[in-house]
């Protein structure tokens, strides 16, 4: 009955099920919804959306595929071009679609068409190219597609019930389409557990009170013990900058990912290549910086080294003195990866450029040389096998 | 039995459709939202409006799924056993029965809330997905099943600190709690102080809803801290003329303690009424 809903949802990337689907339709023959479309669409939500982020498309689906159901509108609305122009304040536009509202000859120009354009219309419109409305290509309307558009918000008439409530789409900020949940990386993170006795003895130490009860002659002596935590140490550099921009996503996954996951967790960022100095804080980055030299006497070697980074750059900046493209270093980028390499027995390289192009980058190719062919793709598998190898 | 909100607990349409039909079809409902928005307290009102007794699990960092069922205190028998206790013979003694246990043997189905699920160990919630499917377990030390008599109401809560599994959400309902509208949290005032004055509302509603929009908060104020605010407006006697003062040197808002609740904050409105000042002067 509602398998267009349920195959729409699957096609927009909202992870449905069938389970879900069958829970939905258990609840609408105990009758939940009580044959009422508002109720139904805040069933059909419950049931089949699982993630706040989820909701703005599953608005969206709901939207597409009941269209026509609620009944049409009060003619009435025909006459609020007033009550979209005072709207025209809640406008949203972001730099880039700024730069492309010159291509319709400026701000002005749209507003004055605009103008023009509500005085020519009279009733309330839908699709279509031209006039303003919802859901079509003009630049005018609400949900429309051209991004020289200017968007009328249509949160409230003065009926109320001509908005329906999944076309306010209230849940628009948490939309995201991230693949790779931060559950995921977190799961493969756990490789790299390392438990050990740590801290105040507080749990019961079943075999040592067996033995020393045995020797006690029967009676009883409790021995207890620390409970088992994880102790590995991670230190993570961070690639940031220039061409990672692409990448930002992942890295802010993994990073979030990290941050829970080991007690013991330092990071910096570098650009590029490791040179002489890294960063704590990217906006203080020139006038603060930390020698690489400081963080090899700082932690030991039982710390784990993960760089994450492209390794996309020129070959120069890794093998020449003077190459890197932000300052001038005294010593090659080379030189100092060994450093850092020497001193930290257990490394790996995260490279979020997916693995099939490595070949075609030259330095990539280097930097896997220099990380001993340490160097693994951020994906779950790649994740997965850095971690191990790190426990080698 | 359905659940419509209660006298001291206002509830939007969607959440009710959602709660009543976890009931229903007696599934679990996993409630999230920003904190402060109700998430536990809805818990306690249904249990309130259905009249069910409600069976709290508080979720903690060192939670594991199975304190839930039974944990079997062998320090104790084997102390009786030293002590040469009747008691030792019979191993159901020693036997201590976790809140799922309870919930499912009570007398009446009662409301189980498991709150903040998120911040137990990652695999948590899986451990606790048969339990909470087919609302049964086995125990191995005596090698019986216990079964629930009257399938409880579950609730669960999240702050959204750690993803759940897929399995899990697949078995639940799902409630966002939203941040409530004006008119919605007019309401919900209502319900808490029926005597306060609408002015005071209004004028209190306006800076709070300044207050969270602007940019770079840490942390926006929710109900609970506008709630608790108003408390300390009413209890401080701070008339409506007060909050209305637009004077930039007042930038900051009386006893905001209530409402910004790190330093950050207090420092960013701090700066703010500075600059407010310096474009006034100038």
């Amino acid at each position: 009955m509602f398998f267009n809903l349920f195959f729409e949802l699957k096609a927009a990337r909202v992870p449905v099920s069938l389970k879900e689907y069958l829970t939905l339709l258990e609840a609408m023959s105990l009758n939940v919804a009580e044959y009422n479309v508002e109720n139904f669409y805040y069933l059909s939500r419950s049931c089949l959306v699982k993630d706040e982020r989820n909701l703005d498309k599953f608005d969206r689906v709901f939207g597409s595929v009941f269209k026509g159901l609620e009944p049409p509108d009060n003619p009435d609305t025909a006459e609020i071009p007033e009550e979209w122009l005072r709207k025209l304040t809640e406008l949203h536009l972001s730099e880039e679609e700024k730069a492309k509202i010159e291509a319709l000859g400026g701000w002005e120009k749209i507003m004055e068409e605009l103008k023009k354009r509500l005085e020519e219309q009279e009733k309330r419109h839908q699709g279509g190219s031209k006039w303003i409305g919802t859901g079509g290509t003009s630049p005018f309307g609400a949900h429309g597609y051209n991004p020289e558009g200017v968007r009328i918000g249509q949160e409230k008439s003065r009926h109320r019930r001509a908005v329906k409530v999944w076309d306010k789409r209230e849940y628009r900020n948490f939309d995201d389409s991230v693949v790779l949940g931060t559950r995921n990386i977190k799961v493969a993170l756990r490789r790299l557990r390392q438990f050990a006795r740590q801290g105040a003895p507080d749990e019961l130490d079943l075999d040592g009170t067996i033995k020393s009860t045995a020797k006690n002659g029967g009676w009883i002596d409790i021995q207890m013990r620390a409970e088992r935590r994880n102790t590995v140490k991670v230190l993570l550099l961070l690639d940031v900058g220039g061409s990672m921009d692409d990448h930002i996503r992942t890295m802010e996954e993994l990073f979030s990912a990290t941050r829970t996951e080991f007690k013991h967790l330092e990071s910096y960022y570098f650009h590029n290549c490791m040179y002489e100095k890294v960063w704590k804080d990217n906006r203080r980055r020139h006038t603060e910086h930390i020698p690489t030299a400081q963080l090899i006497n700082t932690y030991g070697p039982d710390w784990k080294l993960i760089f994450v980074g492209d390794a996309t750059m020129s070959p120069y900046e890794i093998v020449y003195p003077g190459g890197s493209v932000e300052h001038w270093n005294e010593e090659a980028g080379q030189v100092w990866m060994e450093r850092m390499l020497d001193h930290f027995k257990h490394s790996c390289w995260l490279n979020p450029v997916p693995e099939r192009h490595w070949e075609y980058t030259p330095s990539l190719q280097m930097l896997q040389q220099v990380m001993g062919q340490r160097m693994y793709g951020l994906t779950l598998d790649g994740l997965d096998k850095g971690m191990r190898s790190l426990n080698r | 039995m359905k659940f419509t909100g209660t006298d001291s607990y206002v509830a939007t349409d969607d959440l009710m459709i959602a709660v009543n039909a976890a009931i229903t079809l007696q599934r679990p409902l996993l409630v999230k939202g920003e904190p402060g928005t109700g998430k536990t307290v809805l818990a306690h009102e249904v249990a309130k409006a259905l009249d069910r007794p409600l069976i709290e699990w508080h979720v903690k960092s060192t939670t594991k799924a199975a304190q839930g069922l039974y944990e079997y205190d062998a320090v104790s028998r084997l102390r009786d056993s030293q002590l040469g206790d009747e008691k030792v013979k019979d191993i159901s003694n020693y036997i201590v029965k976790g809140k799922l246990w309870d919930a499912f043997t009570a007398d009446q189905s009662p409301v189980l809330l498991i709150d903040e699920v998120d911040k137990a160990d990652i695999e948590f919630p899986n451990d606790l997905l048969l339990e909470l499917d087919r609302m049964q377990f086995f125990v191995y030390e005596t090698q019986e099943t216990v079964t629930a008599v009257n399938r409880p109401i579950v609730m669960i809560t999240s702050n959204n600190e750690k993803e759940l599994p897929d399995a899990f959400l697949r078995r639940c309902f799902f409630h966002y709690i939203r941040f409530p509208e004006r008119d919605t949290m007019q309401e919900i005032i209502d319900v808490h102080y029926p005597e306060i004055q609408k002015t005071l509302v209004r004028e209190a509603l306006n800076v709070f809803y300044e207050v969270r929009e602007v940019p770079g908060l840490k942390k926006k104020p929710s109900t609970s801290e506008l709630l608790d605010w108003l408390k300390l407006l009413m209890s401080d006697d701070i008339s409506p003329e007060v909050l209305r003062n637009k004077d930039p040197k007042k930038l900051i808002p009386p006893l905001h303690g209530a409402l910004l609740k790190n330093e950050q904050d207090v420092h960013l409105f701090e700066r703010l009424a500075f600059l407010a000042r310096r474009e006034q002067g100038s």
